[in-house]
């Protein structure tokens, strides 16, 4: 009688997946997110701290745009986090989970650290830069391309492999600055601090605006290259379905490892950028988590480059808001990143609701 | 004893903007056998999923013994004695049948594999089945495995049984068997809902049959006072010639000879054993055999995605008239070769065609490499594309549609289409009309028609022996990876082909294609 009884009840709603949605309803429903997570923070705010949304929201906004200064900061971010998430995407769409864009970074920067390091003297700004640049690209397509050959050969698991590889990169660069420093400090300083030899020169007078260029100039190519060259379809057809590449005669090893080598390529250049263009030095946290913030970034971006960079400026933008929050109302660092956690939270759980519609069962049994 | 069983009505079900089934009104019997016919996509599997309890309808009551319930789980049905037997098997490999049967319940007391044993034995003997309750599931044959499903649903005590195309993998004479025991437990009472899509399977089996077509209910007849031609009308909407065309080969020449060909697992089990056939230039060879027998080994070790351990694989080309090996060669390589191969692979969307793809980069699968350029040429697909979607008349919002968002018989125009247009010498299809409406399928009969008319060699592995025999000039029959024949298409009957799917002693018949 009790099962009966229960077995009556109707379900409340049930899920189902949408077959196709239009693309605006799409934008409103991220639209939404994004208002609706504005609230909530907004409540956050008012519960937590006692002071006005408004003002908090302005002081985010202030932390990108308040000052010259602070655009171009805000840039400089937004194209190194860009350059990483374009560097993870060609293999992300290849369907290899490349979660070691961290340390494909460091071996980068690190090289790029060693030949500053090194050759002090006798040779021209120019070409120590071309040397650092090219030696930091090498360092990073070896940090990808071994687990890549590990995977076409042997088929291991490249997210392990992978993200092992951080860890051996983040002791090798650990190792370094205590053999180069000479008095045992942890800390590597300003490489060259008075010749300024190895720094990418200001152009127009802006420190950043070289690595702006070079990541902007990237973005486009990495569009074109995913999208109309012979290369990038075979990474589409491989990330689809390895049978398929198989059968119209794709190497898929080859291709594997190709890929694996541009993804660490890019991730060399982005440690060249960082340590020659941004801060002239090298320490464990030179890639600050953005070879995983990438990831984010790549993915929301449906590995669109295009669009990567509204995603990237997205995260950006909300990391320095909250930073500058933070400063202006004397908040707990905590706070920021729960607001920031919360805006992420709701943006990416907004792609739940657009790929899969709630049915409400509406009670149409009665009488 | 005619009590109404289940009844369903006004059942509607929705995914998205698909409407799967739309007011559907049946009644089920205890003591009958009901078909439930329709193609595929017409919903059939939808509405028996929703008694079953793993759909929820979005409208509509279903009715058992006269009062109304709601099945939300596979559990309420069981509690409402509803039993499917499912299309994919959900059996535990390493578990007995009696383990596998009596899994997840809970019954009191301590758990006694004996009992089972016994309550699995009368079960069997009572309706006929013949198994082995301490066999292990691996080492049972399809049938074996189906009447374990069947018997799990019995052991629970169902009183209505669905099953979902339960033929669809059986030779002949298992099918034979299987009808004798539904026939069995209808005359102890049972309601039984076959969902199928053979006509003479409906009409030797089913009191009565319900038609379905896109979702709605056409109508239900009783068996006796239908034919095979009104349920197709009822099926398609339309009258429609179900017969193929079978044109005499002209000037047939030895294209692909396979000599002794042996393929070994990775777990050492032998796929392909000994396996010898000549195809031929103008006619169409038809494999047969219970599926998984070695027909995809064997096909895929000609398109060279399938190592071999011995034998050869001899094309002849008929524009050099040279003769070259294709074992161990890679698709590239053999292509290279100027061995004009096309396949249509049994797994379209996993293997012949990529389905986030649209239907213009799914054409340059094939031709993508063509020009030194490190860019690629999108106008050829383009053209080719439309030309496909013209000619064979292809569904589709347009070319750049994704593949995977058209239906069955859509998604295998294209890869056909695509295969046909590389005007092939020899042309491999596995299962191409696998899922698709009857007028999709007989537009693929009547393309390889074509191309065997045009001198192709063609090979057509299918299941639907009837199809078979109407279509094919000779017909190699495997089982287990060995030859156990080649008939002639136009003499052999569904028994005798049958017989030798299931034959297991193959001594005498090595060099099998002297016919």
């Amino acid at each position: 009688m009790k099962s009966h009884e229960k077995g009556t009840r109707e379900p409340l709603f049930n899920i189902v997946k949408r077959s196709d949605i239009v693309w605006w309803k799409a934008w409103l429903i991220r639209t939404l997110a994004i208002v609706f997570a504005l609230v909530v923070c907004a409540l956050v705010i008012v519960v937590l701290t006692g002071y006005n949304p408004l003002q908090v929201y302005t002081a985010m906004f202030k932390g990108s745009f308040g000052s010259k200064r602070k655009t171009m900061v805000l840039l400089q971010n937004l194209a190194m986090l860009l350059c990483i998430s374009l560097a993870v995407t060609p293999a992300f769409k290849m369907r290899f989970w490349n979660l070691g864009a961290e340390g494909q970074v460091l071996v980068g920067g690190l090289a790029s650290a060693a030949c500053m390091f090194y050759v002090k003297d006798g040779m021209s700004n120019a070409m120590l830069l071309v040397i650092m640049f090219v030696a930091s690209i090498v360092a990073g397509i070896i940090w990808a391309v071994i687990p890549a050959v590990f995977k076409a050969k042997w088929g291991t698991n490249e997210s392990l492999f992978t993200l092992m590889m951080n860890y051996v990169a983040i002791q090798l660069v650990s190792f370094f600055i205590m053999f180069w420093v000479p008095n045992g400090s942890s800390v590597m300083g300003i490489i060259n601090q008075s010749t300024e030899s190895g720094w990418i020169p200001n152009l127009f007078g802006q420190k950043y605006l070289f690595n702006i260029i070079v990541v902007a100039v990237l973005t486009a190519v990495m569009f074109i290259y995913l999208k109309y060259s012979k290369h990038g379809y075979e990474i589409s057809v491989v990330g689809e379905s390895e049978n398929t590449a198989r059968y119209i005669g794709i190497n898929v090893k080859k291709v594997i490892i190709r890929t694996m080598m541009i993804s660490g390529a890019i991730c060399g250049l982005a440690g060249f950028l960082l340590v020659a263009g941004t801060n002239h030095t090298v320490s464990k946290n030179l890639a600050g988590g953005m070879g995983f913030t990438a990831i984010m970034v790549s993915w929301l971006a449906k590995f669109n480059p295009i669009l990567m960079v509204i995603t990237s400026f997205l995260i950006v933008f909300l990391q320095k808001g909250a930073g500058e929050i933070a400063m202006t109302f004397r908040l707990n660092e905590s706070v920021s990143d729960i607001l920031t956690g919360i805006i992420i939270f709701f943006i990416i759980g907004c792609e739940f609701f657009i790929n899969y519609k709630i049915n409400i069962h509406s009670k149409h049994k009665e009488g | 004893m005619e009590s109404v069983a289940i009844e369903l009505k006004n059942i509607t079900k929705r995914f998205g903007t698909i409407v799967a089934n739309s007011n559907v009104n049946l009644t089920v019997n205890h003591g009958e056998i009901l078909s439930l016919l329709g193609e595929n996509g017409s919903g059939k599997t939808t509405l028996m999923n929703m008694i079953a309890g793993i759909y929820y309808p979005d409208e509509g009551q279903i009715f058992i013994d006269g009062s109304e319930v709601v099945i939300r789980s596979p559990k309420d049905a069981f509690n409402y004695k509803i039993g499917m037997i499912h299309q994919h098997f959900k059996l535990v490999d390493v578990f007995t049948a009696a383990q596998n049967i009596v899994l997840g319940l809970k019954e009191d007391g301590k758990f006694n594999i004996k009992n089972a044993n016994k309550k699995v034995e009368e079960i069997s003997t009572k309706y006929g089945f013949d198994i082995d309750p301490n066999k292990k599931i691996y080492e049972m044959s399809v049938s074996e495995k189906q009447t374990v499903e069947i018997i799990k649903v019995l052991y629970r005590g169902a009183d209505i049984l669905i099953l979902d195309e339960p033929t669809a993998v059986l030779t002949p004479q298992e099918t034979q068997k299987l009808f004798a025991v539904l026939r069995r437990m209808r005359d102890d009472g049972k309601a039984i809902i076959i969902i199928t899509h053979k006509l003479h399977e409906v009409l030797s089996l089913s009191d009565r049959v319900a038609v379905l077509r896109k979702g709605e209910h056409i109508g239900t007849v009783i068996t006796a006072e239908t034919n095979e031609s009104d349920l197709t009308e009822m099926m398609v909407g339309k009258k429609i010639n179900l017969n193929i065309d079978r044109s005499e080969p002209v000037n047939p020449q030895d294209r692909l000879v396979v000599r002794d060909v042996d393929c070994i697992s990775r777990d050492g089990v032998k796929l392909l054993d000994n396996v010898s056939f000549t195809a031929r230039s103008g006619e169409i060879l038809g494999i047969a055999g219970i599926a998984g027998s070695g027909q995809r080994e064997l096909l895929e070790a000609i398109a060279g995605l399938q190592h071999l351990n011995s034998g050869e694989i001899i094309y002849n080309n008929p524009k050099s008239g040279n003769s070259e090996n294709l074992r161990d060669k890679t698709p590239m390589q053999i292509r290279d070769l100027g061995v004009r191969l096309s396949f249509v692979p049994e797994d379209r969307l996993g293997m012949g065609l990529v389905g986030n793809m649209d239907i213009v980069d799914n054409m340059m699968l094939r031709s993508y490499r063509k020009g030194n350029s490190m860019f690629l040429q999108r106008k050829e697909p383009k053209n080719l594309a439309d030309d496909i979607i013209k000619q064979l008349e292809v569904v589709t919002p347009s070319a750049n549609t994704p593949v995977r968002r058209l239906s069955g018989g859509n998604v295998q125009k294209v890869l056909v289409g695509r295969e046909i247009s590389a005007s092939p010498t020899v042309l491999m299809a596995a299962y191409p009309v696998r899922g698709l409406d009857i007028n999709s399928s007989y537009m693929i009969y009547n393309l390889l028609n074509q191309q065997k008319e045009k001198g192709v060699s063609v090979i057509f592995v299918g299941e639907d022996l009837d199809v078979l025999i109407e279509l094919c000039d000779r017909i190699m029959v495997i089982g287990s990876g060995r030859v156990t024949g080649i008939v002639d298409g136009r003499t052999a009957t569904k028994e005798e082909i049958g017989l030798l799917m299931t034959k297991t002693d193959s001594t005498d018949m090595h060099g099998g294609d002297q016919q």
